[in-house]
């Protein structure tokens, strides 16, 4: 039920009132109709993660690239074998 | 779909797994606390990724789980009053109640209708105003800032034939619950992310302290868990009890402030009773004064009926991580999806459906 699912804002709807913002969400080509009462700093060309109709937060995209550049980094000592462990 | 597909690597997972295999030196346990975890960790099979030093167990992160049988029952009460529109998450419907589930119910005519958000119940209202519409609001911490959204839009709009059946869960005091039990042999709690999502983690630093035990807030997918997972053991092995996040991409340590703010605007926290477990202390919430007309508990005064729930269901176990579905004697024989006994078989996050499911039949070890 705690489900959400990242998808990216396509176009914001009814500026003006930040309550009722909504925006054009495509989540793999679906698209929706979101709620950004919870993330009034969403642009258009963002992820949001969206929860039963609402954006709950824009995902952060550098942090996301972070674990794969780190196990990138230690693929190449991990194939090496047991020595030199983080 | 980005951000999902990439962290369903299987070389990154190996590649997390080779990095657990190397820091662990002896057994730990680690409790998933959210049912969504261990659907992933099931589907993907990430048990059979890990040594044999770590074991997962699974947490009370159900909400559709937890709700009292006789929540349930006071549900399909007032969906079988005549007139009623009752709105639910579809996760609810075959939750058996102890004469019937909603679903039963609406086969025997009871205008039930599954939403995909509150705000499609305030549509309703608006659309049947002859009607009274009844959102049966049961999640935790992520699913309150839409529930609280969709009472507050009623409100502003003067809607006077809508209503919500309230069910909500707090996650701490439930992982404080656990961690006080004597039997606990939890030393490590993946924390759920969506919920730290809305409410941040600061709560969850005061429990680290307290129990000493470290929490890792976690995404959902593979290599989120094993990052999840990694983080805890190198917290464990280096005798750490600290709160991290490796769910950066989506969680900041404050959570979601405006979320918080409509959340504390309609609703307060209460006692709850948890299905299976008993009484947690402000566990739950319960709509403000401001907001109580619009509690459909008050609205519909429905009698206690007496309650009734199958003697072999375990749940209550199962949900505080003291035993694993296949330990239930009913599991897969007389408990399956299509005839369940207790909530966790038909929640999409319940942890005997994703044993179910994913074949995972055998008693673990
Ligand atoms: S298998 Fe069925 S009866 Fe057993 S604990 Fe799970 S829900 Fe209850």
């Amino acid at each position: 039920m705690c489900l959400a699912v990242p998808g990216k804002v396509v176009s914001i709807l009814d500026e003006g009132d930040a309550a009722l913002r909504r925006a054009v969400v495509d989540f793999a080509g679906v698209r929706r109709e979101v709620s950004l009462a919870f993330t009034p700093e969403a642009k258009p060309g963002d992820y949001v993660m969206v929860h039963v109709g609402f954006a709950l937060s824009v995902v952060d995209q550098a942090e996301a690239q972070k674990i794969f550049q780190y196990l990138a980094e230690m693929g190449e000592q991990l194939e090496l074998g047991p020595e030199g462990s983080p | 779909m980005k951000f999902v597909d990439e962290y369903r690597d299987e070389q990154a997972a190996a590649r997390l797994a080779a990095l657990i295999r190397r820091r662990v030196t002896q057994p730990w346990t680690i409790m998933e606390i959210c049912g969504g975890q261990t659907h992933t960790i099931l589907k993907s099979g990430l048990e059979d990724l890990l040594p044999a030093e770590i074991t997962l167990v699974h947490g009370p992160g159900c909400p559709v789980c937890v709700t009292p049988v006789e929540l349930v029952d006071r549900a399909v009460a007032i969906a079988e009053i005549p007139g009623v529109i009752f709105c639910s998450f579809g996760d609810m419907l075959r939750v058996p109640g102890s004469r019937r589930s909603l679903l039963e119910a609406k086969a025997r005519g009871a205008d039930v209708r599954i939403v995909y958000s509150p705000l499609d119940a305030v549509r309703l209202a608006q659309a049947h105003p002859a009607r009274q519409v009844v959102f049966f609001a049961v999640g935790f911490e992520t699913t309150a800032p839409a529930n609280a959204m969709a009472v507050w839009q009623a409100a502003r709009m003067g809607l006077e034939n809508f209503s919500l059946l309230v069910a909500h869960v707090l996650v701490p005091p439930a992982i404080e619950a656990i961690l006080s039990s004597p039997q606990c042999r939890v030393r490590g709690f993946l924390a759920p992310g969506h919920v730290c999502t809305v409410a941040g983690y600061q709560e969850y630093e005061r429990l680290a302290e307290r129990y000493r035990v470290p929490i890792v807030v976690t995404g959902f997918e593979p290599v989120d868990i094993l990052e999840g997972v990694l983080m805890a053991v190198t917290q464990l092995e280096e005798g750490r009890a600290e709160v991290e996040n490796q769910y950066r991409r989506s969680v900041r340590r404050e959570g979601n402030r405006q979320a918080q703010e409509i959340v504390r605007e309609v609703f307060q926290p209460s006692d709850r009773a948890w299905r299976g477990i008993g009484v947690i202390p402000l566990s739950g919430l319960e709509l403000r004064e401001k907001y109580r007309r619009y509690d459909a508990a008050t609205r519909f005064p429905t009698a206690d009926s007496p309650r009734e729930e199958a003697h072999e269901c375990i749940a209550g176990l199962v949900l505080q991580g003291l035993k694993k579905p296949p330990e239930c004697t009913a599991f897969a024989v007389r408990c399956t999806p299509e005839t369940p006994l207790g909530a966790p078989m038909v929640s999409s996050e319940g942890a005997c459906a994703a044993y179910y499911h994913y074949g995972r039949r055998e008693a673990a070890s």
